[in-house]
């Protein structure tokens, strides 16, 4: 009797769940919960650690930069500064030519890749979807943003001295090489952006007897405003801070040149290099107190700052934008 | 007033496949004509050809006529952009665009042509269409407000709102419902019955309860077999084809044996 009720007893317990069985899970999930807190303090390190450095360069920024930061040094170029000396005008110079040469540079490569990047967009979206040229032109793109910098630099550099004959610097030659930077990147954040544009609008719009062009440009461009804005001051943020290629096509001069088409220019990266390349300025042994030998230095840390904030202005500007055009969904 | 549309051996093809044979029907004026039949029968398909709209997709074509009051939509001298103005549709999912208020959206068949229209003509035309629309009274405080924040309901009225808007002789409705709770879908249906007063309504459906309540005709479309083209199976008065249907695969489709 008792052999039996034990082999039902065991048959049971094969057949229903193990009420026991709960235990091990309780003891995976507190090792799971362990894990959970490990890999949390983890992740939150590694953002701790990728934002150091951030923290760091801004801090350094501002707090090196803020010194000879002020608005003289906001309205000033760098005409009649020797040495370590200050001007006769007062002050130790200053980046008005190179916040002038950055602004109008940007604004030119704008105009240029802008239009071209957004209806390269237009035509892979809306008309070659799949065919074999959006395919090489996909491709190419894709190619064109590993582009060394020095390298658009140097293509404009060339297209230039074919043109205008060797040795042309000017500004626009600078905007060239700075659009070739950022057509890629405004070319594929439209392209993304377009796509994402849902064909029910298309096919809304097409239906109410409104032409191809109209859905395109009212409808689709519309609609796809915001990101193509973000997009866009992206590709201006990559290009804004380029050295190397307008060493090459836009110059450098000390002296304020407001044409874009006509001599050379500075930016503000270029006057940071150029600043630092100096390292110490000289001073006569006579000198006075007022005769700084660390001016340069001082001055590319203040550039820097000015070319940080306008960036980020920069960046606020699209924000805006693309707050004030946004496709609002809230009910 | 509605125009009548007549279909005369209609065979639409999407690149060398083709997806529906030999479509031969009449649209009356004025009445509303459901197309019903299983999935992939093309259905929607045909519906998009009487106003053009299937060009958009790469490859689609057709041959055959399509006659609104007479005249041959397909001719070489027909603007299809033309066309999409005398014919509206309304899509399966309620679209209007986010980019625009209620307002906007009711006038963007304007808008988007660059017609001039004073502010006074503007605000009638919005008031007609939504009050057309049955949706005057919910969003008459809020024209301002964007489209996209009504309910479902209410976007696909102001859909159709925005059809009727540019005057539109015939409107298509492809499933206009099945994105719809079942109280929007009532005062689609509704608004429906209104419409056919000024519009010759082409409404495809897969609810055939919706068919039989709101169609005065209705067009059983089949297909043989998934790969083979669809068409039309079988035409009637909508009384005949749910109650006593001269046709057999009709039969075993209304009756709920298949599709």
């Amino acid at each position: 009797m008792t052999t039996i009720d034990h082999g039902a007893l065991l048959d049971t317990q094969h057949m229903i769940p193990d009420i026991d069985a709960f235990k091990t899970s309780r003891s995976t999930a507190k090792a799971r919960a362990r894990k959970d807190q490990i890999m949390r303090v983890l992740f939150t390190a590694t953002f701790v650690v990728a934002t150091i450095p951030l923290v760091s360069l801004l801090w350094t920024t501002v707090a090196n930069g803020a010194k000879r930061l002020n608005v003289g040094f906001l309205t000033h170029n760098m005409t009649g500064v020797i040495g370590g000396n200050p001007t006769v005008v007062g002050g130790y110079g200053g980046v008005l030519h190179a916040i002038i040469g950055t602004l109008e540079i940007t604004l030119g490569a704008m105009a240029i890749s802008i239009p071209i990047g957004v209806m390269c967009a237009v035509y892979l979206i809306e008309y070659a979807k799949d065919g074999r040229l959006a395919k090489t032109i996909r491709l190419l793109v894709d190619v064109m943003s590993g582009i060394p910098s020095i390298v658009a630099g140097l293509f404009a550099l060339s297209l230039f001295a074919i043109v205008c004959g060797p040795g042309t610097f000017n500004g626009v030659e600078g905007s060239v090489a700075l659009a070739l930077l950022m057509l890629p990147t405004v070319c594929k954040s439209s392209e993304e952006m377009l796509r994402i544009v849902p064909n029910e609008l298309r096919e809304a719009s097409l239906a109410l007897g409104v032409t191809k062009q109209r859905t395109i440009t009212k409808v689709v461009l519309r609609t796809a405003l915001p990101g193509i804005v973000s997009g866009s001051i992206l590709a201006v943020a990559r290009v804004i801070g380029e050295t190397a290629p307008l060493l090459m096509t836009a110059g450098y001069i000390v002296s304020t040149n407001v044409n874009l088409f006509s001599g050379q220019m500075t930016t503000l990266p270029v006057y940071v290099y150029q600043e630092y390349s100096k390292l110490t300025a000289n001073c006569p042994p006579n000198a006075g107190a007022s005769c700084v030998t660390t001016i340069p230095m001082e001055r590319a840390w203040s550039a820097a700052l000015v070319l940080i904030v306008i960036v980020l202005v920069l960046n606020l500007i699209g924000r805006l934008v693309a707050k004030i055009c946004s496709v609002s969904t809230e009910r | 007033m509605g125009q009548q549309i007549d279909v005369n051996h209609l065979n639409i093809y999407y690149g060398d496949f083709l997806a529906v044979e030999d479509v031969n029907i009449n649209i009356a004026a004025n009445k509303v004509t459901a197309f019903i039949g299983p999935s992939g029968c093309g259905k929607s398909t045909v519906l998009c050809t009487l106003d053009r709209m299937h060009e958009i997709t790469p490859g689609a074509h057709c041959t055959g006529e399509v006659l609104l009051e007479g005249r041959d939509l397909y001719a070489k001298d027909v603007d299809p952009v033309a066309v999409r103005r005398d014919i509206g549709m309304v899509f399966q999912r309620p679209n209007p665009f986010p980019t625009m208020s209620i307002r906007e959206n009711v006038l963007a068949g304007v808008r988007l042509n660059n017609r001039k229209i004073t502010k006074s003509d503007a605000d009638d035309l919005v008031e007609w269409a939504l009050r057309g629309a049955n949706l005057w009274n919910e969003v008459k405080d809020r024209l301002g407000h964007p489209g996209v924040g009504l309910s479902g309901g209410q976007q696909q009225r102001l859909c159709i709102a925005r059809a009727v808007a540019v005057h539109p002789t015939v409107l298509l409705m492809d499933e206009p419902c099945s994105a719809l709770d079942p109280i929007s879908t009532l005062a689609v249906e509704d608004l429906i019955e209104e419409l056919k007063q000024d519009y010759t309504i082409v409404i495809v459906t897969h609810n055939m309860q919706q068919a039989a309540r709101i169609a005065d005709y209705t067009a059983f479309f089949n297909l043989k077999a998934v790969g083979q083209p669809g068409h039309l199976e079988y035409f009637a008065d909508t009384a005949t084809m749910f109650n006593n249907p001269q046709n057999e695969e009709a039969e075993r489709y209304v009756s709920g044996h298949f599709g």
